[in-house]
């Protein structure tokens, strides 16, 4: 039996029957990483000593006995998550030496579910861009091509679990961070309703959009982990105080009758011609299945890219103004507070964060501001009732997730329009506030590249969309697929 | 040419509260630097604020005692600007959303006359650090970081120095009358930026604006405005163009100087807070937060003028502090002499209280045991001078002023026979007293009644043994 290719669900049983330890499982783990991270960059930091420890204590209390619902699952996690004790650089060189002094509330839940902590992955610098390249630390490699990019910028996350490195992870998504990467590496990834999941201890990039989510193999075991990490928080002030349904009694239902919005702003010349056809067979196959296909439109879309490029931007340059070197992190000596400023900020930070820095302070000036950011806020507003009107005739949206499959590294380093134009179709996800899943939908031919679908819900329809994906996955193969390593 | 001096204040005031404005930290002063911080105050990464409800009440409250409008709906903004007292390198403060916008603060002019100080708007935001500077490095203290601080501002309605003095008085009397803030100066908790011009009597247009910085008492804002006022005017008058630009006081040699001028203004790129959701003021809270409403501190000093007979002077001290005045209306309730109990409070436990750095909250005497004590006098069963022994026996111990008395026999001698006795003794040691009062010395007397007491130690009734050896020497 390998451990490292299990499903949190699969392992769950067995570490319950005793079948197994959760010593063996993170051994095992920890000895997959050791074969084959040198060459797919994964991870940046390891938990190993501490990381068996856990595990053995989990054995020592019998946690996984008590029905604690990740007893034992060793579980990495993006390097921009406070763990107490532990590095979170952001890949970003700002950061170096910064040691987190508290845990982030999704890790609180993780360590009360049992999780087995494994270690920090990889990202791009702050969670900005689509590739995983702008990382300090070097460059994550797509486990289905090691040429190619995992994307991003959870890019690290999604190829730990797409190469049996890590039984799930959690990543981030401000614009897609967790389901483009997931579409890349084929995984499931989710983005949660804005206000799900707390925030504190994750590091903002843009906090109207930011939102921690899960990556697994498959929709079950998305199911478990969002229902780990869901719940409200007093220390975040924008999380929502609303009950946790237990998401995995949301699977097995049939999607007759439903009713999937296809909105024709995302079916676009533009979208890879094997991506676009592996989208409408999925289509296709939920109509099979007993889905109603409503056609219809979200007219606000062509706006979405725009639109994200100053909010977010904006949010970032203030987030991201508390890295100066005074406290914490890197600090570059000056003659006066301001050459300190100057000499730690250009040493710190990469060029794509200097550039979204630089766009969101000139989107905020005097003069500027109800040009730019007060006119993307109004624009967001149309896109969020963009997908009220569209919910009014549906249950769920399906979309591709990424308009291609996984590209080349290096070649959209040149060109951050390009760059930014991969998540075209994640983006207004997080602009309208609602939540969105990507599953394994197909595969290009040459070469063999996962396709991701994406399946968008209602506010805090995270039961709705884990549905949907689940009676889909369970009528295809995809998912069960492995990358030849 | 005539000039007058158009003066606007901004005023930052600490709101009194247990934790500071967005996140748990104590408020306590004085504690050693970086002790009372968290992530959160620290600006670590990840962090993010919550929301101190009682801060926000606070602030609505001191609104309602000012006559302000109470905002129904308020909001968060950043204020963007890099500095090392500033964890986030932005504030969270209030842009176009204030909690309360409009009121006034009444104050009394020199010729009596009573005018209303216009306020522009009262907001709140966290406050910054502390910076130090030492031989070769600079240190900051984050302790003071994310206390809740409100800023009210004033309209351009103060005229002069005087004025702007007499507005800041009567703001921190309101503002500790109602247990907003303890605007305790020599703590930092009240600081105030003067934004001063001149211009020609007649003229509409404002002259150019002069901010002066950071004053961290009411005084020196009076000082650092006699100052600016007349160096504006004469350099207007020497044909000069004043600038805007901002100015520090330095009160050793009473003058202001150029910190910077206007080419350096910020952009603060002010936009709304994303980690916080806008303030709703909903009818229970205001509702709540007017029942806390405390008598405004003129209108109680006119009601004790008028309910206890004091003057204005003793109405005045009582009613600067709404816990002393507390105090003594607890007391006045066990006593049928209010002016005495005035009379003590005033002078005697203020003055032990300050000897002892004591707040009234910790005053050792309990108010009906000041009332007793004046009880104790009034009724002759202690004379006023042993009255003044057992006061302070009272602040040390805590003891009642009846056991004190008890204790230490020091109940006044009112029998006859005894302080007969007394006369006597005087009488026989004083002879030469004696002779001169007979020879027609009226003021002879008054060496042979202090003899009496001294031989009593004090304790006989003054008013008998005046009588008695009056009595005597006449009769003799």
């Amino acid at each position: 039996m390998t451990l490292h290719t299990q499903t949190i669900h699969e392992l769950r049983a067995q570490l319950r029957r005793s079948k197994v330890s959760a010593r063996e499982v993170t051994q095992a783990l920890l000895d997959r990483i050791a074969a084959l991270d040198r060459k797919l960059k994964a991870y940046i930091w390891l938990n190993r000593d501490d990381a068996l420890a856990q595990a053995e204590a989990i054995d020592r209390t019998g946690a996984a006995k008590d029905g604690k619902p990740l007893a034992g699952v060793p579980i990495a996690i993006k390097d921009l998550i406070n763990v107490e004790g532990q590095p979170c650089t952001c890949a970003s060189k700002i950061l170096q030496g910064y040691v987190a002094p508290y845990d982030a509330f999704v890790i609180r839940q993780l360590r009360e579910a049992g999780a087995v902590l494994l270690g920090r992955t990889n990202m791009d610098e702050f969670a900005m861009g689509s590739s995983t390249e702008n990382s300090s630390w070097g460059v994550t490699r797509n486990p289905w091509d090691l040429e190619r990019i995992p994307g991003g910028s959870s890019g690290g996350s999604a190829a730990a679990v797409a190469a049996d490195e890590a039984i799930a992870a959690i990543g981030t998504d401000t614009g897609g961070s967790i389901r483009q990467p997931a579409a890349l590496c084929g995984c499931v990834g989710l983005k949660p309703t804005y206000g799900r999941v707390s925030r504190y201890g994750l590091v903002a990039f843009a906090s109207s959009l930011d939102q921690i989510g899960p990556f697994t193999k498959d929709v079950e075991d998305c199911a478990i982990l969002l229902g780990v990490l869901a719940g409200h928080d007093v220390k975040d002030s924008t999380s929502v105080a609303q009950a946790v349904p237990d998401y995995t009694r949301a699977l097995g239902k049939s999607v007759k009758g439903l009713r999937v919005g296809i909105p024709k702003e995302y079916f676009i010349a533009g979208t890879d011609r094997e991506v676009a056809a592996a989208v409408r067979g999925a289509i296709q196959k939920l109509q099979s299945l007993g889905a109603e296909i409503v056609e219809l439109s979200l007219p606000h879309t062509e706006y979405a890219v725009a639109v994200y490029y100053l909010i977010a931007t904006a949010e970032a340059s203030a987030n991201l103004a508390r890295f100066d070197g005074v406290r914490y992190g890197l600090r570059v000596a000056g003659d006066d507070p301001i050459e300190m400023y100057r000499r730690t900020r250009g040493a710190g930070f990469g060029p794509e964060v200097k550039r979204r820095i630089i766009l969101g302070t000139y989107a905020l000036s005097a003069g500027y501001y109800d040009a730019y950011y007060l006119k993307a806020q109004k624009a967001r507003t149309l896109i969020r009732r963009d997908f009220e009107k569209a919910f009014e005739k549906c249950d769920v949206i399906v979309t591709p997730t990424s308009p291609t499959a996984a590209f080349k590294a290096g070649e959209k380093m040149d060109d951050p329009l390009q760059m930014y134009l991969s998540d075209v179709f994640t983006l207004s996800v997080n602009l309208a506030g609602i939540c969105g899943i990507s599953i394994p939908c197909g595969f290009t031919t040459r070469p063999k590249l996962p396709i991701g679908l994406q399946i968008m819900g209602k506010p805090f329809g995270e039961e709705m969309i884990l549905r949907v994906a689940h009676a889909y996955e369970q009528a295809t193969e995809w998912h069960l697929q492995r990358p030849n390593l | 040419m005539q000039y007058e001096a158009i003066i606007g204040l901004e005023t930052h005031v600490q709101v009194k509260t247990a934790s500071k404005m967005f996140c748990g930290c104590a408020t306590d002063f004085g504690a050693p630097p970086n002790t009372q911080v968290c992530p959160v105050c620290l600006g670590y990464p990840g962090s993010l604020p919550v929301m101190n409800e009682e801060a926000v009440r606070k602030t609505i409250l001191a609104g309602l005692m000012l006559g302000c409008d109470i905002a129904r709906l308020c909001k968060w903004d950043r204020k963007n600007y890099f500095y090392p007292d500033m964890p986030k390198n932005y504030q969270i403060s209030q842009y176009d959303m204030p909690l309360c916008r409009g009121g006034g603060v009444d104050i009394k002019l020199k010729d009596s006359r009573e005018v209303r100080i216009g306020l522009t708007r009262i907001h709140l935001e966290e406050d910054v650090a502390k910076n130090s500077h030492f031989e070769t490095t600079s240190g900051v203290d984050f302790n003071r970081a994310g206390l809740p601080l409100m800023e009210v501002v004033s309209e351009p309605e103060i005229k002069s120095p005087d004025e702007a003095f007499a507005y800041l008085t009567a703001l921190k009397e309101i503002l500790v009358s109602g247990g907003v803030s303890d605007c305790d100066m020599e703590k930092g908790q009240l600081r105030c930026d003067c934004n001063v011009s001149v211009r020609p009597v007649g003229q509409k247009e404002f002259g150019a604006k002069i901010e002066i910085k950071n004053m961290n008492t009411i005084s020196g804002v009076r000082r650092a405005l006699a100052y600016e006022i007349p160096r504006q005017i004469v350099a207007l008058e020497k044909g000069e163009k004043i600038s805007q630009e901002t100015r520090r006081w330095d009160d050793a040699p009473g003058v202001t100087s150029v910190m910077r001028t206007k080419e350096y203004a910020h952009d603060y790129r002010y936009f709304p807070e994303p980690d916080l959701m806008p303030v709703v003021v909903s009818d229970a809270m205001l509702a709540q937060i007017r029942e806390l409403l405390p008598e405004l501190p003129e209108a109680k000093r006119q009601r004790f003028m008028q309910q206890y007979g004091l003057p204005e002077y003793d109405a005045g001290v009582l009613v600067t502090d709404a816990a002393l005045a507390a105090y003594y209306e607890q007391a006045v309730r066990w006593s049928k002499n209010p002016k005495s109990i005035s009379n003590w409070v005033t002078t005697e436990l203020l003055g032990k209280l300050a000897e002892a750095k004591l707040t009234i909250a910790e005053c050792p005497i309990a108010p009906p045991q000041l009332a007793e004590l004046v009880t104790l006098i009034d009724g002759g069963q202690i004379s006023g001078k042993i009255g003044k022994d057992v006061f302070a026996e009272m602040f040390t111990t805590g003891k009642s002023p009846s056991a004190i008395v008890k204790d230490k026999s020091l109940a006044q001698v009112s029998d006859t026979a005894a302080i007969e006795a007394f006369v006597d003794e005087a009488i026989a040691k004083n002879p030469k007293s004696v002779m001169d009062f007979k020879a027609g010395n009226q003021a002879a007397i008054n060496f042979l009644k202090g003899q009496v007491m001294k031989l009593s130690k004090g304790k006989v009734n003054p008013q008998m043994a005046g009588e008695i050896l009056l009595r005597k020497l006449r009769g003799s």
